[in-house]
């Protein structure tokens, strides 16, 4: 068994972390926050904070560069969107100096009406087919609606990073999923050729996707750092991490499903409202109506999904974004439509099955492997005895293939190899599989390779990780690379485009088992199977550790996580880890990983996909199908709190 | 002035009275095993040992340390050897970011210290107070359990 390759230096207190750093001089920052939904910056006056002696700087939308930041917004702006919305910034001796100096910053608002119900932005739409004859063809038409709610990341190490100057080089110890995406943007802002800009993440503590993107706290790190001459170390508090770093958006999903007597779907009508907060943060919309699209055959589609704009915190990537939200509602609805025809809910979803991805009109790499994560599940829960309490969902998602392009090197010297690449080990294990993937070119002892990565220095480009990628889009530039330094010594190699006539997707299948006690309403997870196509496992250890915590996570996600708004005044209730209900060791019942290993050749020559995302999109509506069979109650809401539940048992 | 030792060590303080222990341990001392993630006793990352005890240090102030002694992940590792638990912790795959693994293996310490071999039930309510969000509670259990067994 290979375990992970930085676990000593984990174990021992040794990885280092963003606010790890110890630099002489160096300053320690917080950045004032608005504490208004919506309102505009009169006034800032600084000559209290900034007189406080071991203050050394104070930046503000009056006393900074002119930055765009968010659409047309700035960096510190005058109009303030959110309760957590950055206002200025303070540089001081300790991190209680700079909490001081922020509480004697005067800051005047004039308050502004503020929405949290949302302006609706443009809706994006895809269709094919024809809707009303799909309608129209149908035996049973299904209509429900189901909900969602905002989440949030929560990893326990929060936003923060290191900056420091050497003449007109910046260099960035960072918490990031994205060396590189920070380096690009971070140079963009402060005007910089991205070669002076030299981002480090030696060990990261978690990001499930707020991580993804530069966040403003860099750039004003590095001001900072500017403008006092000193290394400055800017880390988000708790709260500021849950009101200003990204959520899930919440989403209602309206949706009809149309199918005949046997099953066979005739129409899939979805529209899909989704709470993007104050900004479209990194530009980018979760893609909600996905799966809708894809999960199962079907010739007549309209799925739309519409962004609202509100004065609450910036959403952003959630592991599996889109996708988790949605297949609560599709897979919930698949459940509900097979009691109506009285068909076994797994038998429908195979009377379904697609082979092909109906959005890109191409055939799968690994057309078959849904339907084997299919029946391994139904096996290892019993599915056929049909014990009250068992709940099925199935997912797909559209990553696998990896995102290239990426570069990788290879020295290959006295039967020693040394891979050089441009990710970051967020916790995932990149460190310890893309060494497997090294050795086992070489033909040596996974031991003999050593793996560096984490920072732009060597100019070695690597994709964020995100979508599930990094082993399948660096995977085969290290075995390409290393095939090379056998006969040459040294080699880099280029992970190229993904093939052209095949769609590469990850999917699986999840079952569960839990009852309910009627009484108080609360539900006793008892175990949960999964299997999933994640191509070739390289590591079955850290495969399951990442399958068990997907799962552990949507577990909060299907029974106790939720941001709480105070609408009176835009506030969000429960920024901390206290009233934020992550789930905890009390909460996590038996969880079994029972995929198989699926080599798709087809997909990158290393046949492995990735796995990072997957494990979190299937579990609650598992656990809502399960809820339903121990009790006859539906829930369309997420999180299936007790309230909820015990009012549907009473009913 | 607070004297006081860390992990064998006698160590001298001059700090504000408001600074925590974790503070004290992180910017003072160097030694930034102990993670802060929430800062206010609810995550278990910044976890150490007073004498003897698993605290949270996040909620000890570094001159109520004064005479005391504490003990950081740092400290665990008997000249270079690792402890039962870490070794569990690394065979069980106890983690993925990290990030609270110096507060769980405290934690964890703490107990055994206090109880060799303890049962399930006291493993179960010696990590209690500690979150993981990666989620690797079931492998954190099963490595205790392996420390223990051993």
């Amino acid at each position: 068994m290979i375990t992970r390759r930085e676990g000593r230096a984990k174990v021992t207190g040794a990885a280092r972390y963003a606010a790890d750093m110890r630099l002489p001089g160096m300053l320690y920052a917080r950045i004032v926050r608005s504490p208004h939904p919506h309102a505009r910056v009169a006034r800032i006056d600084a000559a209290r904070a900034a007189a406080l002696p071991g203050v050394r700087a104070v930046l503000s939308s009056a006393d900074s560069p002119a930055i765009g930041w968010h659409e047309s917004s700035r960096l510190f702006d005058t109009t303030v969107r959110y309760v957590g919305d950055e206002v200025a910034a303070i540089a001081a001796d300790t991190p209680a100096l700079a909490e001081d100096a922020a509480r004697l910053l005067e800051v005047r608002y004039e308050p502004l009406a503020f929405d949290l119900g949302g302006q609706r932005q443009k809706p994006k739409l895809e269709e094919r087919g024809q809707l009303a004859r799909g309608l129209r063809e149908a035996d049973v038409v299904l209509e429900a609606e189901y909900r969602t709610q905002t989440a949030l990341h929560n990893a326990l190490e929060p936003h923060g990073c290191t900056a420091f100057w050497e003449g007109d080089r910046l260099t960035v110890y960072e918490s990031t999923q994205g060396i590189f995406a920070v380096r690009d943007e971070v140079a963009e802002k402060l005007g910089l050729s991205p070669e002076r800009v030299r981002v480090v993440t030696e060990h990261m503590g978690g990001g499930f996707g707020a991580k993804q993107i530069a966040w403003k706290h860099t750039v004003i790190a590095a001001l900072l750092a500017q403008r006092t001459g000193r290394p400055v170390q800017l880390v988000l508090e708790r709260t500021a991490e849950n009101l200003a770093s990204g959520n899930r958006n919440a989403t209602c999903q309206k949706l009809r499903l149309g199918a005949k007597r046997d099953g066979t779907l005739t129409a899939i009508d979805v529209r899909i409202d989704l709470e993007q907060g104050a900004y479209s943060a990194g530009g980018e919309d979760s893609d909600v109506i996905g799966t809708y699209l894809t999960l199962y055959r079907c010739g007549n589609v309209r799925a739309e999904q519409t962004a609202l704009a509100t004065n609450l915190g910036p959403a952003v990537a959630f592991r599996a974004p889109g996708y988790a939200e949605a297949n609560f509602a599709l897979e919930s609805a698949i459940d509900e439509l097979a009691e109506r025809l009285n068909m076994d809910a797994i038998e429908l979803r195979l009377r379904n099955y697609t082979s092909d991805d109906q959005r890109e009109g191409k055939p799968f790499t690994s057309p078959e492997s849904l339907r084997r994560c299919i029946a391994r599940a139904a096996q290892a829960i019993e599915w056929q005895q049909k014990r009250p309490g068992l709940g099925f969902a199935a997912h797909d998602w559209a990553a696998g293939g990896g995102w290239p392009p990426a570069e990788a090197r290879v020295d290959f010297r006295g039967g020693r190899a040394r891979v050089i690449v441009g990710v970051q080990d967020i916790g995932t294990g990149s460190r310890t599989a893309l060494a497997q993937i090294a050795a086992e070119a070489l033909g040596i002892a996974v031991d003999a390779v050593e793996v560096e990565l984490g920072d732009t220095a060597p100019g070695l480009y690597g994709p964020t990780s995100a979508g599930s990628a990094t082993l399948a889009t660096l995977g085969p530039a290290i075995q390409e690379a290393a095939r090379a330094a056998k006969e040459k010594g040294s080699a880099t190699a280029k992970r190229r485009d993904n093939p052209k006539d095949r769609s590469i997707r990850t999917c699986g299948a999840q079952a569960v088992e839990l009852c309910v006690d009627r009484d108080t309403g609360e539900v006793i997870v008892k175990r949960v199977v999964a299997a999933h196509d994640s191509g070739r496992i390289v590591n079955p250890l850290l495969h399951t550790s990442q399958v068990i915590g997907g799962i552990t996570q949507a577990l909060g996600y299907a029974l106790s996580e939720e941001r709480i708004v105070d609408a009176r005044f835009g506030e969000v209730l429960n920024a901390n880890l206290e009233e934020y209900k992550v789930p905890t060791l009390a909460d996590i019942p038996e969880i079994l990983n029972v995929s198989e290993s699926m080599p798709d050749m087809e997909a990158n020559p290393t046949g492995a996909k990735g796995c990072g995302e997957p494990p979190i999109i299937a579990t609650a509506a598992a656990i809502a199908n399960a809820i339903y069979s121990a009790t006859g109650v539906r829930v369309r809401e997420l999180p299936i709190t007790r309230d909820k539940l015990i009012n549907g048992i009473r009913r | 002035m607070t004297r006081l030792r860390v992990n064998g060590e006698h160590r001298e303080l001059e700090v504000e009275p408001r600074r925590t222990l974790l503070e004290a341990l992180r910017l003072d001392l160097g030694l930034t095993g102990a993670k802060e993630a929430c800062g206010m006793g609810n995550c278990g990352a910044c976890t150490v040992h007073l004498d003897g005890e698993a605290v949270y240090s996040c909620l000890v102030l570094a001159v109520d340390c004064a005479g005391r002694s504490v003990t950081t992940i740092e400290g665990l590792a008997a000249e270079g050897k690792l402890d039962r638990l870490q070794e569990a912790f690394i065979a069980a795959d106890a983690f993925q970011c990290g990030f609270c693994t110096a507060g769980q293996i405290m934690a964890l310490a703490a107990l055994f210290n206090r109880a060799p071999h303890p049962s399930d039930a006291q493993i179960m309510r010696a990590l209690s107070g500690n979150l993981c969000r990666c989620g690797a509670y079931r492998h954190i259990v099963q490595a205790a359990r392996a420390a223990r067994d051993r």
